[in-house]
């Protein structure tokens, strides 16, 4: 069988009985089989479970929804009722949790096949997916450079074409950093859109669900699937459904396409610049229209962004002691010691360097000067985006200020490594939605990404973008060769 | 005494839910242990609270019948500590920004009344319970985990254990009143925690206060709160300095002793909760609750005086507790007779309780069943003394009266006729005391009526007994 990529190409094939869903999941199966040795995206493969999925798909002959039969991955925070969640960390290693996230269950009624659990950067804290504590995983287009991070499993799985698309979370550009690392597209939904319940915290106020696939319409389809009001999430917001698809037009014509100054700045490499005016100069052939903007408080986002996730997260991951699941320390003198051993042993480095960050901003003494001005601050990018989405209906920019570095080139400088989320990082302080879809290689043949950012619930303005770019040019056709 | 005593109290309520404050489990006391428990009360990884509505409105049902300013605007806290009885290693609370701030709450002890200020009510979950005696070491029960509690502060207005144990008495009837708890102390619905400092006769400012942690009678309130103020006078008096810190009350030797001092104190790194959103609160909804507020006690009390002419007394005796008062409501709605009402539930039934130890909640009878009672009597149907009777059996086995009365034929014998023929009997038999009865000795109609009623088993009509003997002798 020819390998077939997307959830609509299947789809056409299904509708026309070229192909059953027991043939499309023994590919995917056959081709993990086949390049998981290399790329090493998945910490668990259930090809038994999956296969009885698509005979059952095949018996019933229900093709009523776009993602019946179809294999995906899911990013290991997400929870799976029966099947072991870890985060990629010692101290989950063992957690089986009794429960399904929101997103796990909407992908499993509409009839999608779970075939595996992608590797991470442990608890979704890193760029690069070094920080698992299980394994790393390689980037597909160039296995001695990484998949980016941290949902860099769920990208380099798509990108290797092992599961048909996968869902990540994105906190400071975890879903869309990866993406652009391995050439596919990756969509962070605005704050409250998708349901958080079932995702293992990192920052509860940044963290969002999104997909990872082969082009712009599989985005809109899975985007269909997992977005909308969940009663077990405060922070979801109840609104009208909207169907994505629906706005996939090349018609963008008029269209205010915003970029920001700060965006094209020192630290940009050249090669990804340039890969960006092109882009720029795609839409303005298209018909768009494009406007000089301003984010002058992006500068601080990063900083911002440290203090708020840390503090979410040193209360977050206070709840892994080692009393009632996950590691728990062999010997221990006293309930103190318990912890201390237990919590020492069971994270990895970068996570205790954010739990001690987190901890000390928000001490008493120390609260106002960073935990408050944090905020401060967040209110002050907020506002940014408002006014920049007063003269424009999307950002454009680039989605990384690089293309995927050398596995060990920047894990041992923490600061460097954070620096690669600095275009991400301020949508997820604002809250606000963003996609990042491939725009080109650079000379080594690395992909590039774009980010398009939208308005707060604007999903449809950014999709409709990202499609017309889409259908311009050829890039998402590309396939990385292992 | 040179010296006067400043007392704070913190006092924490279960509230009367059926389930907890961010999910969906029973609150239910004493269910088998780690049985009412869910992923999202577990705090297992990847679940989200979500706040349950009735534990709002009970909070500001609370803040209500405190005299408080409810907040339109408030939010929920992490108050981040470990404690193997907290599974998420924080507990959800309200830190700055509290429902319910600044209200009054008025005491009566002995001959005058004050108001102690509250200085917020704010609502947060209950952590669960360490097990520490099982034989296999300690172990967790999750039960209590999330059950919904309010934290009641007050400014540092009591002056004496006696203003601090009717503050709390008023509380814990204001709670049960606005039914935003059930208050049963002996389950942990309500715990007291003392702030306590002591400082010489008109000094201003405060001494170092201690505090005492989860008190829970308002006898342990009252000793902790005298041998607390006699330990901190003594230390002053010796030249010592009180020391800031938590003390364990121990209430079988009546005494407390060092817990930790304030250098050892948490730093609990409050910080908003991002997984839920604040409190808002329009003025509708805050109005619509304080229109449907249950009567609270003080303005029954009025009520009953100005409404059914109680005396004060016995006003005040009813209104201590809501199911006493809404018991004699009820009896008075059914009979009309509040006087007959007061004295039936002040005297009979109460004594009744008292000797069984139970509570208005555990009688067996309603209040329309009681109504009948008094109804049979003030119809003459049955007398004063078949009534108490016909009461006992109801204490017993809960039947009506009529059908007791039926029963056992207890009904009142008011014919003449019938009760002319044993009269005359009983006149027949005892010449002596007709004879006293003739020459003027009223004393002797006692004794006559007396015979007569043993007679009849106390069924006869003593107004109609009282006429037919002076008729006949
Ligand atoms: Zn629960």
């Amino acid at each position: 069988m020819e390998r077939i990529s997307t959830i609509h190409e299947i789809n056409d094939l299904i509708n026309k009985k070229e192909i059953t869903y027991k043939e499309v999941t023994n590919a995917y199966i056959h081709r993990i089989e086949s390049v998981e040795e290399k790329v090493q995206s998945l910490l668990k493969f259930m090809p038994e479970e999956a296969l009885k999925k698509a005979e059952e798909a095949d018996e019933s002959g229900n093709t009523l929804s776009p993602l019946n039969g179809i294999p995906y991955g899911l990013k290991d925070n997400i929870c799976t009722e029966g099947y072991e969640t870890t985060c990629a960390s010692k101290i989950l290693y063992n957690f089986v949790p009794p429960y399904s996230a929101a997103v796990a269950e909407n992908l499993n009624a509409s009839g999608a096949i779970l075939l595996g659990k992608t590797n991470m950067d442990e608890f979704a804290m890193g760029s690069s997916n070094e920080n698992s504590s299980v394994k790393k995983t390689f980037n597909p287009w160039d296995i001695s450079r990484v998949p980016g991070g941290s949902s860099g499993g769920s990208a380099a799985s798509v990108a290797a074409e092992e599961v048909v698309f996968s869902l990540g979370s994105d906190t400071g550009g975890s879903i869309r950093q990866p993406a652009s690392f391995c050439g596919v597209v990756g969509l962070k939904p605005t704050y409250g859109l998708v349901s958080r319940y079932g995702l293992i915290a990192f920052a509860s106020s940044l963290d969002q669900i999104g997909p990872i696939t082969k082009d712009v319409t599989d985005c809109a389809i899975v985007l269909n699937t997992i977005a909308g009001h969940d009663k077990r999430d405060s922070t979801s917001v109840s609104m009208e459904k909207k169907d994505y698809t629906t706005f996939l037009n090349r018609e963008i014509k008029g269209m205010k396409i915003g970029i920001a100054r700060e965006y094209f700045a020192e630290g940009l490499n050249s090669q990804v610049e340039s890969l960006l005016k092109e882009a720029i100069k795609t839409y303005r052939d298209m018909g768009a229209e494009i406007v000089e903007t301003s984010l002058p408080y992006s500068k601080y986002a990063l900083s911002a962004y440290y203090i708020i996730s840390s503090a979410e997260a040193s209360s977050n991951l206070a709840r892994y002691d080692g009393i009632r699941y996950g590691y728990r320390t062999e010997e221990f003198d006293n309930l103190l010691d318990l912890y201390k051993k237990t919590r020492s042993e069971g994270f990895g480095e970068e996570v205790k360097r954010r739990i001690m960050l987190g901890t000390y901003a928000l001490s008493s003494g120390y609260y106002d000067a960073y935990y408050k001005k944090a905020l401060q601050v967040r209110t002050l990018i907020k506002e940014d985006f408002d006014n920049a989405f007063k003269s424009c209906d999307v950002l454009l920019s680039p989605t990384c200020p690089t293309t995927a570095f050398k596995i060990g080139e920047k894990s041992a400088n923490p600061l460097e490594m954070y620096l690669s989320d600095i275009y991400t990082v301020p949508v997820n302080i604002a809250g606000i939605p963003a996609i990042s879809v491939p725009c080109g290689f650079d000379r080594e043949g690395l992909p590039v990404g774009m980010q398009l950012t939208g308005r707060a619930f604007g999903e449809n303005d950014i999709l409709k973008a990202a499609y017309a770019f889409e259908q311009a040019t050829d890039f998402h056709k590309k396939r990385a060769v292992i | 005494m040179d010296y006067e005593i400043v007392i704070g109290l913190e006092i924490h309520s279960e509230l009367d839910t059926n389930s907890k404050i961010f999910c969906g489990c029973s609150t239910t006391f004493g269910a088998e242990e780690n049985t009412q428990t869910c992923p999202v009360c577990l705090g297992l990884p990847g679940t989200l609270p979500v706040l349950n509505k009735k534990v709002v409105e009970y909070a500001v049902r609370a803040g209500i019948a405190m005299d408080c300013k409810i907040a339109n605007f408030s939010k929920l806290d992490r108050k981040n500590y470990f404690y193997p009885d907290l599974p998420k290693a924080y507990q959800i609370s309200q830190f700055d920004l509290p429902i319910c701030q600044r209200g009054d709450v008025e005491i009566e002890v002995g001959d005058y009344k004050k108001t102690i200020g509250i200085t917020r009510i704010h609502i947060e979950e209950d952590a669960g319970k360490l097990i520490h005696d099982s034989g296999e070491g300690t172990l967790a029960d999750n039960n209590r985990c999330g059950v919904p509690l309010i934290e009641i502060v007050t400014e540092p207005d009591m002056r004496s254990a006696a203003e601090a144990r009717t503050f709390a008495e008023k509380i814990k009837s204001i709670l049960e009143y606005t039914e935003v708890s059930d208050c049963k102390m002996q389950e942990g619905s309500l715990r007291f925690d003392v702030n306590l400092s002591v400082r010489k006769n008109g000094t201003k400012e405060l001494g170092t206060r201690t505090e005492m942690k989860n008190l829970n009678s308002f006898r342990a309130l009252e000793r902790a709160v005298e041998a607390e103020s006699r330990r901190q006078i003594f230390e002053l008096e010796r030249g010592n300095r009180i020391i800031q810190e938590t003390r364990k009350w121990d209430d079988d030797n009546g005494e407390s002793f060092s817990l930790r001092s304030k250098e050892e104190a948490h730093d609990y790194r409050y910080f908003p909760d991002p997984d839920l959103v604040p409190i808002v609160l329009e003025n509708s909804y805050i109005k619509e609750i304080e229109d449907h507020l249950p009567k609270l006690p003080w303005v029954r009390k009025k009520d009953y005086m100005e409404k059914w002419n109680l005396s004060e007394y016995d006003a005040d005796v009813l209104t201590v507790s809501k199911d006493t008062a809404s018991f004699f409501e009820k009896t008075v709605e059914a009979c009309g007779d509040p006087k007959s009402v007061v004295n039936w539930i002040m005297g009979d039934i109460s004594a009744a309780l008292n000797e069984q130890n139970i509570s208005m909640k555990d009688v067996k009878f309603s209040p329309g069943d009681l109504g009948e009672l008094i109804g049979l009597i003030n119809k003459k149907a049955i007398s004063v003394s078949i009534g108490k009777q016909v009461l006992k059996q109801m204490m017993e086995t809960g039947e009506s009266p009529s059908k007791i009365v039926e029963k056992s034929g207890l009904s009142q014998m008011n014919d003449e006729d019938e009760l002319k023929k044993i009269v005359l009997t009983v006149l027949e038999k005892n010449p002596q005391s007709v004879e006293d009865l003739k020459n003027g000795k009223e004393k002797a109609i006692g004794f006559l009526v007396g015979q007569i009623m043993k007679e009849t088993k106390g069924k006869a009509n003593p107004q109609v007994v009282n006429k037919l003997i002076k008729d006949n002798i």
